[in-house]
């Protein structure tokens, strides 16, 4: 734990979280949020995707503005590249969502972060999207995160941090457990 | 008939409680569905030994005093124990008396049963913390020639057929079963969600000595962080053998068992495992880690004698590429063991006093919004000692004192529990 007396802080309003939780303990039905994002085709592998609203808390929420983001593939497929593909952003999503976990985490164990940085890598068989292979699946066959954490804290400290993050992250569990999706055709 | 306290189950808990409220000349009746200790007579597998060592098994005005107090009791052992409890303390058992609803009346509580209905001022909840096996809605998807059982309903390897086994769940009673299946040849997979590693021994002691030892088993309810959180922590992976032997994922992965993720889903006979197996194993090697660091903390300020060197487990070893999903019929998977949890029966309760999620709420036993309705059992109802039979030693002493200051208010004025 910081042995200093100078107030930690990561940025995070980890006493926000703390009463959140527990006030949303006592209204179930306000935790219930529903995440939205729009893509559009622009052309060939080139999409454009856009979030802007939510919902949860019991009402409707909008984004201080609305964000875009572009999906397209690399000139090996014999694509433009005009955009990070999809697989990318998905490892995005998770280096984002666990190095969010990593710095509340710090937070509410007084833990003083000076760095944290990440290198994620997914390894995957193309020959699954390309139908080469029936035995192959689509998505990644592994991904590795490795982190490089400065802070106030012993090694093991930093590692129950980055394990505790793992833990409560939405993407972890996403990429890890099941999910039923379900695509329609209007 | 009239009553003042209605003590519903006559296991350790109701006969300690029956104990307390003589002890306070307080009128009362224990309620059993079956017969005293019912459930270690009929729900526990035939080799299922207590966690706790016979030292720590102890009850008001009881304490063990067997010769083998370093070992640990069988499930006819306990039945036996609070038998004999029940005689020493001459408790007002009736047996064979299921319980069919409680709710209020003009005069305090009804308690309805097969044998007639009881009148009382208060009812004291002790009909166990485990009395009904949690299954997740993953057992939907099985096929169905896979036999699936609770370990409620497990007696031993001869009970369970031919064919490979798939155990849900690691602790206390998953990784047991592991064990005990695969030492009888049978292919065991064991899916591991949250669990709690904990060593049998550790510096020449039993885990208990350390837990009691360094006031562990005294943290209190109304102190731990995250009491939520503290009541759902799974049972410790441990084991009550003559050999004192640890059980852990690395002892059960030497006898050949497959160490998968937590069960995710099943669907057209595929079962689905998480990919977070590792960080699970993780945790719980750095929670293990904390606990021992505390023990070494107290060993270091008290130099007690006879314990050997501070040292440290080897990591649990995780398969680098644990299969994500096994096609059960494939793999002749014939039985499903859900070892995912328990729960009380609190189905004839009839009364407001249930959360969302069917958990009565309550305040170290004493019920919220039920004046004179307590509860008994679990974990963490009042302090980690909670879960064990030690527990009831002091959860009674304070939940009859509580108790009997309510049937004193309540003579001075006369309070009807709210409908």
């Amino acid at each position: 734990m910081n042995q200093t007396t100078t107030p930690v802080d990561n940025g995070v309003n980890a006493e926000a979280l703390v009463q959140a939780r527990d006030a949303l303990m006592q209204a179930p039905e306000a935790a219930e949020f529903t995440w939205r994002a729009n893509c559009s085709w622009v052309n060939g592998t080139y999409s454009r995707t856009t979030v802007e609203g939510f919902s949860g808390l019991g009402q409707d929420h909008k984004h201080r503005q609305m964000f875009a983001f572009e999906n397209d593939h690399p000139e090996v497929f014999a694509s433009e590249d005009r955009a990070a593909t999809p697989v990318e952003q998905v490892l995005g999503g998770l280096a984002g969502c666990l190095t969010a976990g990593v710095a509340a985490v710090a937070q509410l164990r007084g833990i003083q972060l000076r760095s944290v940085s990440s290198t994620l890598e997914g390894t995957m068989n193309v020959l699954g999207i390309l139908g080469g292979d029936p035995d192959t699946r689509n998505g990644f066959s592994s991904i590795t995160v490795r982190f490089d954490i400065d802070a106030d804290a012993s090694p093991e400290e930093i590692e129950a941090l980055v394990a505790q993050s793992q833990k409560r992250s939405a993407v972890y569990d996403i990429i890890t457990n099941p999910t039923a999706v379900t695509v329609h055709a209007a | 008939m009239r009553t003042t306290c209605v003590i519903i189950g006559a296991g350790h808990n109701g006969l300690a409680m029956s104990r307390r409220l003589t002890e306070r000349s307080i009128d009362h009746v224990v309620l059993e569905r079956g017969e005293v200790a019912n459930s270690w007579r009929t729900e526990r597998w035939d080799s299922l030994r207590l966690l706790t060592p016979n030292w720590e098994t102890r009850l008001p005005g009881l304490q063990y005093d067997g010769d083998e107090a370093d070992g640990y009791m069988t499930a006819p052992d306990v039945a036996r124990f609070i038998d004999r409890y029940a005689d020493a303390i001459g408790a007002p058992v009736q047996s064979g008396t299921t319980v069919t609803r409680v709710t209020t009346g003009p005069d305090g509580y009804e308690v309805a049963t097969d044998h007639g209905e009881w009148t009382c001022a208060t009812v004291v909840i002790a009909s166990g913390a485990a009395s009904v096996a949690n299954i997740p809605p993953a057992v939907e998807g099985l096929p169905a020639c896979t036999r699936s059982i609770s370990p409620l309903a497990y007696k031993c390897p001869d009970s369970v057929d031919d064919g490979g086994v798939l155990i849900v769940g690691a602790s206390a009673s998953g990784i047991q079963l592991a064990d005990e299946l695969a030492r009888a040849g049978l292919a065991v997979t064991i899916a591991v969600g949250e669990h709690v590693r904990m060593p049998r021994t550790y510096r020449g002691r039993d885990v208990f000595w350390w837990l009691e030892a360094a006031g562990v088993l005294d943290d209190r309810h109304d102190e731990v962080e995250d009491l939520v959180r503290a009541r759902h922590v799974p049972s410790p992976q441990l084991l009550g053998s003559a050999a004192r032997r640890t059980i852990d994922l690395n002892a059960i992965t030497d006898l050949g068992v497959e160490v998968v993720g937590r069960l995710g889903t099943t669907s057209d006979g595929m079962a689905l495992f998480s990919g977070g197996l590792a960080n699970t194993c993780r945790l719980a090697d750095l929670k293990m880690n904390r606990l021992l660091d505390r023990f070494d903390e107290w060993a270091c300020a008290m130099a007690p004698e006879r314990v050997d060197d501070a040292h440290r487990f080897e990591p649990t070893r995780v398969p680098d590429e644990p299969p994500l999903q096994i096609d059960l019929r494939r793999r002749g998977i014939a039985t499903v063991i859900w070892a995912t949890g328990y729960r009380p029966d609190h189905s004839w309760l009839d009364l407001p006093v249930l959360d969302r999620k069917g958990r009565i709420g309550h305040d170290g036993g004493i019920v919220l919004d039920a004046p004179g309705l307590y509860v008994l059992g679990g974990n963490l109802l009042r302090t980690r000692r909670s879960s064990y039979i030690a527990g009831a030693v002091e959860d009674t002493d304070a939940i009859a004192d509580h108790l009997h200051r309510y049937l004193g208010c309540r003579e001075r004025a006369p309070i009807t529990p709210r409908p």
